[in-house]
């Protein structure tokens, strides 16, 4: 995708900052699934989490992501291979020195890196929901805000090495991203993997036998409020990111919504329906977690397909998260009480896919400001990315994390999960006056 | 179990880089991108069975 700085017009930067402005809804939504997701006992806890890693994400992107993120023809550390140039790193300046204070491009692009870092950090919370210390939430946040995300998105959205396999190789235009699927959701998405596995699951929730036992959310209305309020974040997340990092013209935003709203809707009927067959009964937090699942997908392609296309992504990637969440928690032993793998990474991955299979780029979303010709190959530089997030993000996050583990234990002790992380870590529950009963501190 | 599957992960993906630094013809590219994340594939399941082992560890 482009290769030069992007430009925007007084009007194109005004629509611009009012879309990043939804990006915070998009974070209390998650917050609100993940809460209700989890257990009333750690209620307080998640979304004292929540507000604590979206402050961290905030200060490290801002005091080095933004630098090693960087924006396409910015400074950047580039090897040359072949003959031709693989941008690798952003080297802009450290803590936003030296940026112009205008509505420029780079500082509009700096504010939406600082809400989608938040994003992405909140979205491992609810893989490690009842069980992690909110103290090793920070300090994993700060590695991932400040490290894993601004590397993978300066590839992708940085002018880096992904998004030059168009001009380089010919291949396609380049890795495509819209709003974040791979960057945000599938980085998240797998960032919440390795967490899961380095934390284990919560106690009691396999037997003996390794059968998973229910442990059901403890607010379905928190989900389903926090799914609806998702989407209005999601709508400037993937407006603002096919304006900014895919050279789309400001018009954009409507189809972009519009796609979006039909991927996700897709996604939770078909999570739905789905539930509905298999147990006689429609599963709320299966649903949320298609509709969560829907979303991740619309942001990888929601600029570049016909809202029937967004309609059927949305539709397989409802289906894709709702056997998924039965697969991480049954067959591989993967405790996930937000469904956030499932949700994030899963969705993100088919959702990258889906640009190679549906996605017409880049007539469909640069209109007359299209810059290239449509070249063959897109699917293999989709498959790039997402060969790229498995074989080498994974291993990343997974190895930073378990450092971190060695140095700060990220887990609670038993006893912490016994009382709750409400009490044991805040010293207060979320909910007071209701009763507590004996039998849930009983160990299974 | 673990390590082998991540030094797997890790080369599946040095295939890929290598290929689309490489090799200029679309097929012998695309085989190789795809024998790459072939290989990821079975890093991952290593990793997915080093952590199966792990089951029952918090019960």
């Amino acid at each position: 995708m482009p290769a030069t700085a992007p430009t925007l017009s007084d009007t194109g930067a005004a629509l611009f900052a009012i879309l990043i402005l939804l990006v915070p809804l998009a974070g209390a939504g998650l917050a609100l699934i993940n809460t209700g997701l989890g257990r009333s006992r750690s209620a307080a806890h998640l979304m004292m989490s929540s507000l604590c890693v979206v402050s961290v994400a905030a200060l490290a992107y801002i005091l080095c992501g933004f630098a090693w993120q960087g924006l396409a023809g910015q400074p950047a550390h580039v090897v040359t291979i072949g003959s031709k140039p693989w941008g690798w790193l952003g080297a802009g300046p450290l803590l936003l020195r030296h940026m112009t204070f205008g509505a420029s491009p780079a500082l509009l692009a700096a504010l939406l890196g600082m809400l989608s870092a938040g994003l992405a950090g909140l979205i491992p919370l609810g893989a490690g929901a009842d069980r992690w210390r909110v103290g090793a939430c920070c300090a994993s946040t700060a590695l991932l805000a400040g490290w894993t995300y601004p590397l993978f998105a300066h590839w992708v959205w940085g002018g880096g090495w992904l998004a030059q396999l168009g001009t380089n190789y010919g291949i396609g235009q380049g890795f495509v991203d819209t709003g974040g699927a791979s960057t945000i959701q599938a980085v998240g998405g797998l960032t919440a993997l390795a967490i899961a596995w380095i934390l284990g699951p919560r106690r009691g929730k396999y037997a003996h036998d390794g059968m998973p036992t229910a442990i059901p959310g403890h607010n379905a209305v928190f989900v389903l409020f926090g799914c609806l309020l998702a989407l209005i974040g999601w709508w400037g997340l993937n407006s603002a990111g096919a304006i900014l990092f895919n050279g789309a013209e400001s018009g954009v935003a409507a189809i972009v919504a519009i796609n979006s709203t039909l991927s996700a809707a897709s996604a939770a009927l078909a999570a739905a329906l789905v539930t509905n067959t298999r147990f006689r009964k429609p599963d709320a937090s299966l649903t949320a977690n298609g509709w969560v699942g829907g979303l991740a997908a619309s942001s990888g392609v929601c600029a570049f397909v016909l809202p029937i296309e967004a309609a059927i992504i949305g539709a397989i990637a409802g289906v894709l998260v709702t056997f998924s969440v039965e697969w991480f928690e049954l067959r591989i032993s993967v405790d996930d009480p937000g469904g956030s793998i499932s949700a994030h990474a899963m969705g993100g991955l088919w959702g990258v896919l889906a640009v190679g299979i549906f996605g017409n780029v880049p007539a469909r979303a640069l209109g007359a400001a299209g810059q290239a010709v449509a070249r063959p190959g897109q699917w293999l530089a989709q498959l790039a990315g997402i060969a790229t997030l498995i074989g080498f993000v994974l291993p990343l996050t997974y190895g930073l994390n378990w450092l971190l583990n060695r140095v700060y234990p990220q887990r609670v002790p038993a006893e912490g999960e016994r009382q709750g992380l409400d009490l044991y870590e805040l010293g207060a529950g979320a909910y007071p006056e209701f009763v507590t009963h004996g039998d849930e501190f009983t160990e299974r | 179990m673990k390590i082998l599957g991540f030094m797997l992960l890790l080369s599946g993906w040095a295939i890929v880089l290598t290929a689309l630094a490489l090799l200029k013809q679309d097929v012998p590219r695309a085989a190789f991108v795809l024998a790459g994340l072939g290989v990821e594939i079975v890093g991952l399941t290593l990793v997915i069975r080093a952590h199966l082992v792990r089951r029952g560890e918090h019960e």
